[in-house]
């Protein structure tokens, strides 16, 4: 797992002085790697991007150099339409290190509209088998946990 | 595989199960180690092939003072037993090595001498599930259950009837962990884990471990042991991350272990007297009996919750107790490969009677990998 960050919580960094708090992010923290760069700059940016493969055209995740269809090297990555339905979940009791104020909260794997899944958080709803049904349609929402990492995470479409 | 081609001679778990702190994790590999080759009558020596997991064949074979001539560090969790008698038959085989020895050691529980599991932040489960919380398997392994019952309708109560009958296994075993009877009732108020997952449907988490020994078929008969003849195995992966498994009804691992198992075995479903499945979790039975094609599609869990797979059922299965009520120590693999030799040398504590074939199914990692062992004590 990746070293605590610190993160402002608002607001510009300020070295933690003069009414900035500054918020240890303690949990595991993604580093990109040259082939998920592109992935990780988009979620900066608020776009989930997938990749294509051109002779193909099989939609794939997580991102790599080559179709893991049918292996050629010609790929491209797109916007997706951030839109996906709940596939599966758990609701976890025993939380990982730095996610000990949420328990109990769900670890989801959500079903993208171009075909991947990715595992990934529902906010926006409790965290309860009443409020999390299997299919219901969700929408991305990206949540900055460094200057450089956002998280994907999926909301209900009406919970706005 | 040559069907009968190669035998079990030895095997042994560790003179302690369960909590041992006085022993580290490469000497429970070695406490296991020379119990097998006494189950067999023979010292480190007479060994020139060596698998294992959880540590390296090197570090295994120097401390037991052993020169190989083969090794098979294949690690591919708790499966990675399996898949080195399959290796190992074809490696004696081929005459690579004539006399393989399989250990497993691991200090689950105590954590001596016991590298911690974690993932680094480049890596793919460290970038794409690490960073929304999962804590190790009772978060990742679980999460296809909730699509499974919505697919096929199974209930609360069958999943926790898989731990029920599993304890009523157990209560024969004087070697298992727990052995008070349970009930559905016990399972459904215990602790919750990970939403639908209840403690009672978690596996333990033990110290311990275990060896193999094994020869030619025809070398087989020289042995004190009465010899467990490898009919049929099969090996198979999938993804390293759950999230990326092709369908949460379903391993594709399984189905093709299972399948390549039963056909170089040349068996049916009807002729197996004895079945393991690797049971991590309480829905790893009910994947289990339908991938390998004892039931159909979503009727694992009527079949078990039906008592066909209790004492006394048609389909004896985990009859040690499983990881649920025996033992788990990370990998437990290495002890349905025990069960299933004790039953066919008549040896079990809960003995089926007129044992004559065993299928013996691993998982390795969250359904990331899976090897399948048909056995017999049936003679070439």
């Amino acid at each position: 797992m990746g070293a605590p960050s610190r993160v402002p919580s608002s607001g510009p960094d300020s070295h933690g002085k003069e009414g900035v708090e500054l918020t240890e992010y303690r949990k595991p923290i993604p580093k990109p790697t040259p082939e998920t760069r592109d992935f990780w700059e988009g979620c900066k940016r608020g776009e989930l991007r997938l990749q294509r493969c051109t002779v193909c055209g099989h939609v794939f995740f997580p991102p790599r150099g080559h179709c893991p269809k049918c292996a050629a090297r010609s790929v491209e990555s797109f916007t997706a339409s951030g839109r996906a339905k709940l596939y599966s979940y758990i609701i976890n009791h025993r939380p990982a290190p730095g996610f000990e104020q949420e328990a109990p909260y769900a670890i989801a794997v959500v079903q993208l509209e171009e075909g991947p899944r990715m595992m990934t958080n529902i906010v926006g709803c409790p965290q309860t088998p009443e409020a999390l049904q299997l299919d219901m349609p969700l929408e991305v929402t990206f949540e900055p946990i460094t200057d450089e990492i956002s998280l994907p995470k999926f909301r209900p479409v009406d919970a706005r | 595989m040559k069907r009968k081609s190669v035998a079990i001679v030895g095997a042994a778990e560790t003179t302690e199960l369960g909590v041992i702190p006085h022993m580290s994790q490469i000497q429970l590999h070695a406490d296991a180690a020379l119990n097998a080759l006494a189950d067999c009558g023979l010292t480190p020596k007479d060994i020139d092939g060596l698998a294992c997991a959880g540590a390296s064949p090197v570090e295994v074979a120097w401390y037991l003072g052993i020169t190989p001539t083969w090794v098979d560090g294949t690690a591919v969790g708790g499966c990675s037993f399996m898949m080195h008698v399959r290796h190992a038959a074809a490696a004696i085989n081929e005459g690579l090595c004539s006399t393989v020895l399989i250990t497993h050691g691991e200090s689950g529980r105590s954590g001596i001498g016991r590298a911690r599991f974690g993932f680094a932040p480049q890596s793919l489960q460290g970038q794409f599930e690490a960073p929304y919380g999962p804590f190790g398997p009772p978060t990742l392994f679980t999460l296809p259950v909730l699509r499974y019952m919505k697919e096929y309708g199974l209930t609360e109560e069958q999943l926790a009837m898989v731990a029920v009958v599993q304890r009523e296994w157990a209560s024969m075993n004087p070697r298992a962990m727990f052995r008070d009877p349970i009930t559905v009732e016990d399972v459904l108020n215990s602790r919750m884990i990970a939403y639908p997952i209840r403690l009672l449907e978690c596996c333990l988490v033990t110290d311990g471990g275990g060896a193999l020994v094994l020869v030619s078929a025809e070398r087989a008969k020289d042995f004190p042991t009465k010899p467990v003849y490898i009919l049929g195995t099969g090996e198979s992966v999938e993804s390293p991350m759950i999230s990326q498994m092709e369908d949460f009804t379903t391993s594709k691992a399984f189905r093709v272990s299972g399948k390549k198992a039963f056909e170089e075995a040349g068996i049916t479903h009807d002729d197996v007297d004895h079945l393991m499945i690797y049971d991590a979790f309480a829905h790893l039975p009910i994947f289990g009996l339908e991938d390998l094609g004892f039931v159909g599609r979503g009727e694992a869990g009527a079949f078990i919750a039906e008592g066909n797979t209790r004492p006394g059922g048609k389909l004896p299965l985990n009859t040690n107790g499983g990881g649920l009520s025996y033992t788990h120590t990370g990998m437990y693999g290495m002890f349905a490969l025990q069960e299933s030799v004790r039953q066919l040398r008549g040896t079990a504590p809960a003995q089926v009677p007129n044992c004559r074939i065993s299928v013996c199914h691993g998982v390795g990692g969250m359904f990331a990998a899976s090897a399948t062992i048909i056995l017999t004590n049936e003679e070439p």
